[in-house]
């Protein structure tokens, strides 16, 4: 998956720290990798080993203190507005209903927010398909607080995909929800990367959920992060939750357990 | 309204009032209090009734320079809240000189007023304004403040500037923070006002009960007292009609918008 020449997202020798000078904590250490156009990719490892980190690196939000960082070839200066994001937090504003938050970004991002008035009704329609796409179909003009956390999780999802970015960042998007509600929201985000061939970024701490829905699972050491493994999961697509059940997927699981440590 | 909400909305206050001013008036009554002490409720409501052409001509006034000095405070407060929200350094340099104004009271400031802009509503209106303003700043900036970081990189990641974060999240954010300052601080313009005629002015309901308690009228300026409360109410519960208005989506579930 990852030849060079469909490599979308590049990182190489890439460091990163928060504040200067003596006082700069590093976050991230040397790490290198890439995504592939297309490509999901899941990094997991213990918290606050720069997870988080390496998404606001790759989004244009921190710049690196050395290394390069390229997306589609060109060197990452600013925020990129090929990206889309969501968080452990919805952050839907509450004062929108569910589509009015969808149809947040098309208000910001530029291509779109040129004509957004005149086009008004054909992109509310766009995103009416995609919360229905999701299981949203007749919640879309409920507010935030009308809608469960897992709705909510759902709405912010399609917040992050509505100005098709070729870059889906999820930093621990289902991180607050129950079991039972977490694995219907892999199905839905296994299905919607399935049907919009979107690049996507996963940052978790859970191991089952990174190798369910991930072709390539990158595992992060201690602070400062460095990238202790990557490893290619094979299990064919499309998957089902029964996979979750089956030894190679309780291998997988298990390695990269054994490389995260901690206390047992 | 369901019944039992008409009882505790509408009878449980009107009862406690009620109550309120028989107790008064008991008090009154069996401890015998000389008028010029405290009047009774009866009393003061007499001289309400036979003083109202002078006391709602200076109610008037009270009303309109508290409006006026609310208004100005208002739009000031929204302005200077939005500017300390925008960036740190406008933040550090401007708030300990704010804080300083405002803990200066502000009956030392109205001669200063007169002096500036002799006897009359000018005083009254600016002191209103000088009093109420910094709730509304203070609350607006905050608002400002509490926007969620990681909603502010979702929109920076799309590329939006200060002013598109500002326009779609921090000042729709702030405005629960800025209505709920509104009503602080339209009480604070009233008692600016009233603080300002009793210091010097020739109209208004301070003036009125300046005038009243130096020929010991003290039923009159009971009156006033009264009249200044039911005032507060009124400009109190315009503010949080207007407040529930705008602002229904802060409190969740209840009211049907």
């Amino acid at each position: 998956m990852s030849g060079s020449h469909l490599s979308l997202v590049k990182l190489q020798g890439i460091s990163m720290a928060y504040g200067r000078g003596a006082a700069a904590v590093r976050a991230i250490e040397e790490v290198s990798l890439e995504i592939a156009r297309g490509e999901f990719i899941a990094v997991v490892g213990p918290s606050g080993c720069g997870k988080s980190s390496l998404m606001k690196l790759i989004s244009g939000l921190h710049p690196p203190l050395a290394g390069s960082l390229t997306v589609e070839d060109r060197p990452v200066v600013g925020p990129l507005k090929s990206v889309g994001m969501a968080f452990q937090n919805s952050n839907l504003l509450p004062w929108r209903s569910a589509l009015e938050n969808v149809l947040l970004p098309l208000e910001i991002v530029a291509p779109f927010r040129r004509g957004f008035n005149r086009n008004k009704n054909a992109y509310s329609k766009k995103a009416e398909e995609l919360l229905e796409s999701v299981g949203l179909a007749g919640f879309t003009r409920k507010y935030p607080w009308e809608l469960s956390g897992g709705m909510q999780q759902r709405a912010s999802i399609c917040r992050a995909l509505i100005h098709e970015p070729e870059i889906l960042m999820l930093d621990e998007p289902f991180g607050a929800l129950d079991a039972f509600t977490r694995e219907e929201l892999w199905c839905t985000l296994r299905d919607l990367q399935a049907a919009r061939k979107v690049t996507v970024m996963l940052v978790t701490h859970d191991l089952r959920e990174a190798v369910f829905l991930a072709d390539t699972v990158y595992v992060m050491s201690n602070r400062p992060g460095r990238i202790l493994k990557r490893c290619g999961v094979n299990l064919p697509r499309p998957r089902d939750l029964e996979v979750t059940y089956t030894q190679p997927f309780q291998d997988i699981v298990h390695e990269l357990r054994g490389l995260i440590g901690g206390k047992h | 309204m369901e019944r039992s909400e008409v009882a505790i909305r509408v009878v449980a206050p009107a009862a406690f009032t009620l109550v309120l001013f028989l107790v008064w008036e008991l008090v009154c009554a069996v401890f015998t209090v000389p008028l010029t002490i405290l009047p009774a409720p009866s009393d003061v409501f007499g001289a309400l009734w036979q003083y109202r052409a002078p006391i709602i001509d200076n109610s008037w006034v009270t009303l309109w320079t508290t409006l006026a000095g609310f208004m100005i405070a208002t739009v000031f407060g929204l302005g200077l809240g939005i500017a300390i929200g925008w960036h740190r350094a406008i933040y550090a340099g401007v708030y300990p000189v704010l804080v300083g104004f405002n803990s200066i009271p502000k009956v030392a400031v109205v001669p200063v007023l007169i002096l500036w802009f002799g006897l009359g509503e000018v005083p009254a209106i600016l002191t209103a304004f000088l009093i109420s303003f910094f709730p509304i700043a203070v609350n607006v900036a905050t608002g400002l403040a509490t926007t969620e970081p990681e909603l502010e990189d979702v929109l920076r990641a799309l590329g939006a500037s200060k002013l598109d974060i500002m326009r779609k999240v921090g000042i729709p954010r702030s405005l629960p923070y800025f209505f709920g300052s509104l009503k602080v601080a339209i009480t604070l313009a009233f008692v600016g006002a009233v603080v300002s005629e009793t210091v010097g002015a020739n109209k208004g309901l301070g003036k009125l009960m300046l005038d009243a308690q130096a020929s010991f009228q003290v039923p009159i300026v009971f009156a006033g007292l009264l009249v200044l409360a039911v005032l507060g109410i009124v400009l109190y519960a315009v503010t949080a009609i207007i407040e529930a208005r705008f602002t229904g989506w802060a409190f969740r579930g209840g009211a049907n918008r």
